[in-house]
């Protein structure tokens, strides 16, 4: 909750662009996410929305959540959708059709829809440089269907198609880095973002949609129903994610990683996992692998920082520029 | 103005988009059709075609994508061809339900497997019942001009439903024809501006594509039916106006010297033209055959095609695909449907011709038509059909 | 939806099967789904709005003074609120999670 004493609630706009009567569970973080981030991007954006939990909740005939124009189509598609609808608008707007009017499009999906089936389209609309933005809410697992695994569930993790038994931990694979893939697109912005870290999220989305070409957010999305989890404790596992490393917050801009919030050392795993039953079955040794495996790549992270940082550095220094202003980030306390 | 220029078909339908001013073209490249889309590539990169070209990553992509700029209130084009129709499937769908007025124009070539490049109808009919507009071109002027009538009558707010030009991969996409085109004043007096019922705006918000419960599933699908149906009114005015244009009249159903015929065949596409010559042939011989050609697939029009299949005691109809394990294939189904209830029922023969693009020749519609005289009279079995030429 | 939008006959359909009212889904009383809902003591409130900003269902609003109001036609009861008031970290949280029978 560090960063509240510069901003404060009071300041966000209102408005909910994304109203209640919206159907998911008590407690969904994915809630938490759109809500803030419609308060963040505002009514001047037009959405393409995957199938999945966000779509479901918000979209019953006749009824929307929505206060803003959006589009849902299919499961694999919301960046090919939102690619025409920006090559639309940017070709009205050029014809004279319709007036200026600097309307974003943005693409939400879930972690199915972007890391298994939507891959191909996110990675062809983020190479060909459409200016949009890309918010991937990861809850771990094809939620709406009846969280089953996703290339994005963590090592480990129960759902129903990677269920513990006698010949099975879970989830066999790593979690896949998407931020990290996206990155290596790159493109001008990519961040992770956690709704329990509202104002680093808003302003990610902020600097996401202001960025010229596309832009990737991969938002944590904590789901009570799928982790096995209580309903109050969303925020605070949204928390405890980046606190124990195992959701580093961090931007990729032009290049440059920050670490938005370093923890220093990070929490023990077993904070973060033993308040989700998912991760009920796991051994110590498999908490341990976890936790190696996290430190390992929060090291990495903080070495590309560093390296990036360093770049930075040279490249201002070769050509003598003035270093760019608003950094408004927590750096990290070393 | 009329001026007739030799050019490849491919080339005179990415004209016609020209001259529609589409705003957005999203198209992944497959043979046959890659012609049509290099060369709006080409009329893009010069600036003589002011639109968004999305070079997308898969036909699904590209089939989403123009979902999205017609959404978005843009004239939106595409193009495509066996795997590409057939990896956009699901999506093509979704665009009738929303009435998005896309047009498309697919190169028709055989479905995989095996792989095969060319010419058939297999493609298209997999994909028959996805709610879209059908056209079926013979020649390339025909291609030319209903591109520019697809989108004329797609985008009506009559209507308000894409639309498909069909037209045959190779044998007719790369045929160098001669054609007349329209200028850019014709043709913007012919289509007028977009203005989309529905468009995602933010001064005016709606969602699109909505979940629908049993509650009501029903209810839209009927109301996407009875679009589609009742856009005949639209197509044929959007003939009549072209006709006052330029002088081309077409029909959902045209005739080919089918007065007095006892035996008609029924073809769709380029293989028209080859009928045509055989007809002649037959005529000559003193034959009374005919041939009906159907320009009009969805919707389909049953009154005109009863008429013109009227008083004929044999019909042989051509299909492109063979619909496996059915009871007849594509076409002849819907004709034996149509038939059903006339009295006295013609006979209804099935010719399956060349499937994956094998020739059909003059001699080959010869011989179809003999055999049909030589077989039964009343009733015929109708899913007999023969697969003409397959070595046995 | 309303009783007449669900007798809609398939000529009252908007064309494309859009929803036409941005918002409508808030005809829906998702309160009704509570099993727990949060009751407020304003005496600790200072007002940093945090249970305002973490609602997954925009359930908390903030009175121009700052202070939250809950919106019980559409609060699940997931108790966030609760958890998350700042003032829990002293253990004075404003909230207290009650069962929802208590109020019948």
């Amino acid at each position: 909750m560090e960063n509240l004493n510069i901003f404060v609630p009071r300041l966000l706009d209102s408005r909910e662009y994304f109203t209640p009567g919206q159907r998911a569970c008590q407690g969904c973080g994915e809630t938490v996410a759109l809500r803030q981030i419609m308060k963040s991007v505002g009514r001047n954006v037009i959405l393409a929305n995957a199938t999945g939990c966000s779509e479901i909740i918000s979209s019953p005939f006749p009824q929307t959540a929505w206060r803003v124009p959006w589009i849902h189509v299919a499961f694999e598609n919301a960046a090919a959708v939102a690619s025409g609808v920006e090559a639309g608008i940017k070709a009205l707007e050029r014809k004279g059709a319709l007036p200026k009017r600097n309307i974003k499009v943005m693409a939400i999906a879930g972690d199915g829809a972007t890391a298994d089936i939507g891959f191909q389209a996110l990675s062809g609309a983020v190479e060909r440089g459409h200016n949009f933005v890309y918010v991937c809410l990861d809850n771990e697992a094809y939620m709406n269907t009846g969280i089953q695994r996703s290339s994005s569930t963590p090592f480990g993790a129960m759902t129903t198609t990677s269920p513990p038994g006698r010949m099975s931990k879970g989830q066999k694979t790593w979690k896949k880095n998407l931020p990290e893939i996206l990155a290596a697109h790159e493109i001008p912005y990519v961040a992770t973002a956690s709704p329990s870290y509202p104002f680093d999220l808003i302003r990610k989305v902020k600097r996401a949609v202001e960025v010229d070409g596309p832009a990737y957010l991969h938002v944590l999305a904590v789901c009570p129903t799928g982790w096995r989890s209580a309903g109050e404790e969303t925020i605070r596992l949204g928390r405890l994610a980046v606190e124990t490393g195992v959701f580093p917050l961090y931007e990729v801009d032009q290049g440059k990683y920050t670490i938005n919030l370093d923890p220093g050392e990070l929490k023990p795993m077993k904070e973060y996992l033993g308040l989700q039953g998912r991760f009920r079955h796991l051994k110590p040794e498999d908490l341990e692998y976890i936790e190696d495996r996290i430190h390992t790549n929060f090291e990495k992270l903080r070495a590309k920082a560093r390296m990036t940082a360093e770049d930075d550095k040279a490249s201002r220094k070769a050509s003598k520029q003035k270093p760019k202003k608003g950094k408004t980030a927590a750096r990290s306390k070393k | 103005m009329s001026k007739r220029v030799g050019m490849e078909v491919s080339i005179a339908v990415a004209e016609a988009v020209k001259l529609a001013n589409a705003d957005v073209i999203a198209a992944y490249p497959i043979t046959p059709q890659t012609h049509i889309v290099e060369h709006l590539s080409e009329l893009v990169a010069d600036g003589d075609l002011d639109a968004e070209y999305v070079c997308v990553e898969s036909e699904h992509s590209a089939m989403s994508a123009v979902v999205g700029s017609s959404a978005a209130g843009a004239r939106s084009f595409t193009a495509t061809a066996s795997q590409g129709l057939a990896l956009m499937h699901e999506i093509l769908f979704i665009a009738s339900s929303m009435r998005l007025p896309i047009v498309m124009t697919v190169a028709n070539r055989a479905l995989s497997g095996p792989l095969s490049i060319w010419n058939d109808h297999s493609d298209i009919m997999a994909s028959r019942d996805c709610g879209w507009i059908q056209y079926f071109v013979e020649n390339g002027q025909e291609a030319f001009d209903h591109v520019l009538i697809a989108f004329r009558v797609a985008e009506d707010p009559e209507v308000s439903l894409p639309a498909i030009v069909n037209l045959d991969g190779f044998i007719l996409s790369h045929m160098i024809e001669p054609h007349i085109l329209l200028d850019d004043e014709e043709a913007a007096r012919y289509i007028p501006p977009f203005r989309p019922i529905n468009r995602l705006d933010p001064d005016n918000p709606v969602t699109m594509g909505d979940f629908a419960t049993p509650d009501f599933y029903t209810e839209v699908k009927k109301g996407q039916e009875e679009a589609l149906r009742d856009s005949r009114t639209t197509i044929d005015k959007g003939w009549q106006e072209f006709a006052e244009l330029t002088g081309r009249k077409y029909q959902a159903v045209e005739t080919y010297k089918t007065e007095g015929a006892d035996i008609l065949m029924l073809s769709m596409g380029a293989l028209g033209e080859t009928a045509s010559v055989a007809v002649d042939r037959m005529r000559d011989k003193g034959l009374p055959v005919g041939l009906v050609k159907l320009r009009l697939w969805r919707p389909f029009p049953s009154d005109d095609l009863l008429k013109a299949l009227g008083g004929a005691k044999k019909i042989v109809v051509m299909d492109r695909a063979i619909s496996f394990g059915a009871a007849t294939n594509p076409v002849a189904a819907e004709v034996a449907s149509l038939l059903y209830d006339t009295e006295p029922r013609p006979c209804i023969f099935n010719s399956v011709i060349g499937l994956g693009g094998r020739d059909v020749r003059v001699e080959d519609f010869e011989a179809i038509v003999k055999k049909a005289m030589q077989g039964h009279t009343y009733p015929g079995p109708v899913g007999d059909y023969d697969l003409i030429g397959v070595r046995e | 939806m309303t009783s007449k939008e669900k007798a809609w006959t398939w000529k009252e359909i908007p064309v494309g099967a859009v929803a036409e009212d941005p918002g409508s889904s808030s005809q829906y009383l998702t309160g009704g789904w509570r099993s727990q809902r949060p009751v407020f003591t304003p005496d600790n409130c200072v007002q940093c709005g945090v249970c305002y900003i973490y609602c997954p269902d925009a359930s908390i609003v903030m009175t121009p003074e700052g202070y939250p109001d809950i919106l019980l036609d559409y609060c699940k009861g997931c108790g966030i609120c609760a958890r998350e008031c700042y003032m829990a970290t002293f253990g004075l949280s404003c909230f207290e999670m009650v069962d929802e029978e208590e109020f019948r």
